[in-house]
């Protein structure tokens, strides 16, 4: 088994560590994961992009080839880093702000801004892309997003990360 | 002060590197007799001193003393000697350096060293010149000087060491010549009695290297030279405020003197809570 | 604190540059001196952050030549030193380096490596300083130089590093890559009652009968620390076995620098460490160090899943120069094939290694991705020797 999850987006949407939270969780999991990322010399702003590979043995090349899912939450993100798709693979964008054709649309800011606050948004998405893979325990999840964000922010990170599972369990049912 | 020199010599030299390489006239030698002195009357351990030096005469120094001496590269005493005094925050750290080392090559960690401000006792030997590569212009040769490199006359403005120190933010900051011996040993005392980055520069005469080209290659006239365009601090104070403002000697003493808290100290302090 | 509290744990999800701080802390390093530059301002960061914590020090010097020099000042005063930079900042510790091993002194560079030349894309990847690291340094010098590629082994091969060091009496560099550096995987860290630091052995002579640089048994002397009263003069200029320069002696400067050296060639195989995944019959083989070696195996599987045969050697020493093992290795092959992010540093090395034994083919990529496996894939299908069986 080898998943390939890439996520992108603006610098300052909270990319990378959405793709960390991923990682760490899946090891946590008893996988081994590898989260790899690029990013332009600005901290604000430009096309970031996150990469998680999850395995149940050694994982030798770092990076994805083909993604199982990819997720832009910014129109040049998805420009330029949602090619390479596995066939089957899904390829999902924010409804604010990117158009795609032919993805699936997920309202991750939306429902930020619901829970409290979109700076969550990435958060919402972890929620949503965990329940989606289906690898991960929540409860791990859960545990390693609160471990990974800032002190003071743990109730709003959580109400997200249980709206991304929510928005996720409603899709499917 | 010659017997005293040879107790000196017989105490703290190391012998297999005698004779020393400097020149007739040169007084980077004096300048070691005035180090080891003020070292012997403060009374430090020398197993407990480390001698940094980068490269040229003055930084042949250490190689002269039976201590632990760090002979480095180019411009780089003051970089080698943080890392000796903030690894070692026991030890004394004694940099023997130029103007040409310190204030070109290594300007930049002269004026970080200063800012830091980790006990380390500067010694500049400021000759006007690059000596060991046989008299070329430094960043303190005076305007007009003809050197091997400036054979038509240096266009440049030379710096004034003390005043980059004080600038850079050394707690303590004097300038002597070698013909004030018992001043000069004084001041390296005070230097060394500092708790934080002390400069110290000290005005030698290099007959070989700068005095060939302008003037001074005659060892006695070079010294003298130094004598007759110098002025202790005390002297310039006692002028009247008109002969002050047209003083165009170089003003010698303790040019500044002003307590600030030293690097490791500050550093052990802040350990204890973080450990 | 212990270092496995100072850190946090001892199983973590965590950056390469991270991970080199944590081998440091756990091979005994307790100065650190360095200068922000992406992609290794995390290890100087994690630095700052741990060694007050177990009472180690820490130094933001003003640039690069200055971070190797009180390094290189730290370990004379009795620490094990390390710096950690990229490659305009490796440009600028050249000489600090060649200081390093002039003197004989023990220290650690981490080189996170990114595109160059010059200042070139900070962000990216890169193993352009590869032969930087072995001749960057004017005169004739040895390194000892490992390529990690997973955060673990930037735990480990830094730890590694200190230990080497020592023993050697050199500069040990620890080549990561912009990738390596800042990607993240699980570490596990040995637990605190395991690791087992010890100070640098006094010299078992005493003053007055200690020769600073003769080498008492084989070729690396003893080390007396300052502040121990044995009055040791440290130059970078040739020296005698009393450390006192000599500079007009043929005699003496051939013996020093030989000595210095062959200390470091003399223990090649001691000091080898690779990856060896040979296939029966293989007539075609890669070798790869760093992070392109994970690409390798990538590659490596992909054939193999094809039904094809060939053999991996990865170099996790990269110097002292692995010689006689990639003659072994390579004596099967007909083709080998040398991926970097350059456009060829160390497939030169292998090819004078192998001196015609086997062709050897540079795989080649620059510009910020790393090599892909079916990049390799290609370049092992593009030529006319069949490799299928």
């Amino acid at each position: 088994m080898r998943r390939e999850i890439r996520i992108c987006g603006f610098g300052g949407q909270g990319i990378i560590l959405a793709g960390v939270i991923l990682g760490e969780a899946a090891t946590k999991a008893g996988f081994q994961a590898v989260q790899t990322q690029s990013y332009g010399p600005e901290s604000r702003g430009g096309a970031a992009r996150s990469e998680v590979v999850i395995s149940d043995g050694p994982i030798d090349y770092p990076r994805v080839t083909k993604a199982d899912v990819v997720v832009a939450l910014s129109q040049p993100a998805y420009d330029r880093f949602a090619g390479d798709i596995v066939s089957g693979g899904a390829v999902i964008v924010d409804e604010s702000g990117v158009t795609a054709e032919g993805a699936e649309v997920q309202p991750f800011t939306a429902t930020a801004q619901e829970v409290g606050h979109k700076i969550v948004t990435n958060i919402v998405m972890v929620g949503y892309l965990g329940a989606r893979l289906d690898l991960i325990d929540p409860a791990i999840l859960e545990e390693t997003v609160l471990r990974n964000v800032p002190p003071g922010t743990e109730e709003l990170n959580r109400k997200a990360l249980k709206a991304g599972q929510e928005l996720f369990a409603a899709q499917v049912s | 002060m010659f017997n005293q020199a040879r107790e000196i010599r017989n105490k703290y030299i190391r012998e297999e590197m005698w004779p020393s390489i400097f020149c007739t006239g040169c007084g980077i030698g004096n300048v070691l007799n005035y180090a080891l002195r003020a070292i012997d009357e403060i009374g430090l351990d020398i197993d407990k001193v480390t001698f940094c030096s980068g490269i040229g005469c003055s930084s042949r120094l250490p190689g002269y003393i039976e201590a632990d001496g760090l002979h480095t590269t180019h411009g780089r005493a003051l970089a080698f000697a943080t890392g000796v005094k903030l690894a070692a925050p026991d030890l004394s750290v004694v940099v023997f350096t130029g103007d040409g080392d310190m204030a070109g090559i290594g300007g930049n960690h002269f004026i970080h060293a200063a800012r830091r401000n980790a006990d380390i006792t500067v010694i500049c030997i400021n000759n006007y010149t690059y000596g060991m590569t046989g008299g070329q212009c430094s960043p303190t040769t005076p305007g007009e000087s003809k050197t091997t490199t400036t054979p038509y006359g240096n266009l440049e403005e030379p710096f004034d060491l003390c005043r980059l120190a004080i600038g850079a933010g050394a707690p303590f900051v004097a300038r002597w010549t070698v013909g004030y011996p018992y001043e000069t040993v004084n001041a390296i005392k005070a230097a060394m009695e500092t708790k934080g980055f002390a400069f110290v520069e000290l005005l030698v005469p290099c007959p070989t290297g700068y005095g060939k080209e302008n003037r001074l290659k005659d060892a006695r006239a070079s010294w003298e030279w130094y004598k007759q365009n110098t002025i202790t601090a005390a002297d310039l104070r006692a002028l009247s405020p008109e002969e002050r403002a047209k003083n165009e000697k170089i003003v010698v003493g303790t040019i500044w003197h002003q307590d600030r808290p030293e690097l490791t100290a500050r550093y052990a302090e802040a350990v204890k809570t973080i450990s | 604190m212990n270092i496995i509290e100072a850190i946090g744990g001892r199983e973590l999800f965590t950056q390469g540059d991270v991970a080199c701080a944590y081998g440091a802390l756990l091979g005994g390093c307790t100065f650190f001196a360095g200068y922000p530059i992406t992609p290794a301002t995390e290890v100087a960061e994690a630095m700052s952050r741990l060694l007050p914590k177990i009472r180690g020090v820490t130094v933001q010097m003003e640039d690069e030549i200055a971070s190797i020099s009180a390094v290189i000042g730290a370990s004379w005063a009795g620490r094990r030193a390390m710096t950690a930079t990229s490659g305009p900042g490796f440009s600028l510790m050249m000489e600090g380096i060649g200081y390093a091993c002039m003197t004989e002194t023990p220290c650690v560079i981490v080189n996170v490596q990114r595109s160059g030349p010059s200042t070139g894309q900070p962000t990216e990847p890169a193993q352009g300083d590869m032969m930087q690291a072995r001749w960057g340094s004017h005169g004739d010098n040895e390194l000892i130089v490992l390529a990690p590629n997973s955060v673990q082994e930037c735990v480990d091969l830094t730890r590694l590093a200190f230990e080497l060091a020592d023993r050697f009496r050199n500069p040990v560099f620890v080549m990561t890559d912009g990738e390596v550096g800042h990607m993240r995987e699980k570490i596990v860290l040995p637990a605190a009652e395991e690791i087992d630091i010890r100070p640098r052995p006094a010299p078992s002579t005493p003053p007055g009968e200690f020769v600073p640089f003769k080498a008492v048994k084989g070729k690396v002397p003893e080390m007396a620390s300052f502040g121990t009263g044995y009055h040791t003069y440290v130059t970078g200029l040739t020296h005698k076995e009393s450390g006192l320069p000599t500079t007009d002696n043929a005699e003496e400067h051939t013996g020093l620098i030989r000595r210095i050296c062959e200390k470091i060639t003399d223990a090649t195989d001691e000091l080898t460490r690779v990856e060896m995944d040979q296939d029966d019959g293989a007539t075609v083989g890669i070798v790869s160090y760093g992070i392109s070696s994970r690409s390798a195996a990538g590659a490596v599987r992909l054939l193999r899943a094809e039904g094809m045969k060939v053999s991996h050697l990865r170099l996790v020493t990269v110097y002292p120069f692995p010689e006689r093992v990639i003659r072994d290795f390579a004596a099967p092959l007909s083709r080998v094939l040398v991926p970097e992010l350059n456009l060829g540093q160390i497939c030169h090395t292998v090819r004078e290694a192998l001196d015609g034994a086997a062709a050897v083919e540079k795989v080649s990529k620059i510009g910020g991705e790393i090599i892909t496996p079916d990049e390799i894939v290609e370049a092992v299908l593009s030529s006319g020797e069949p490799v299928k069986v």
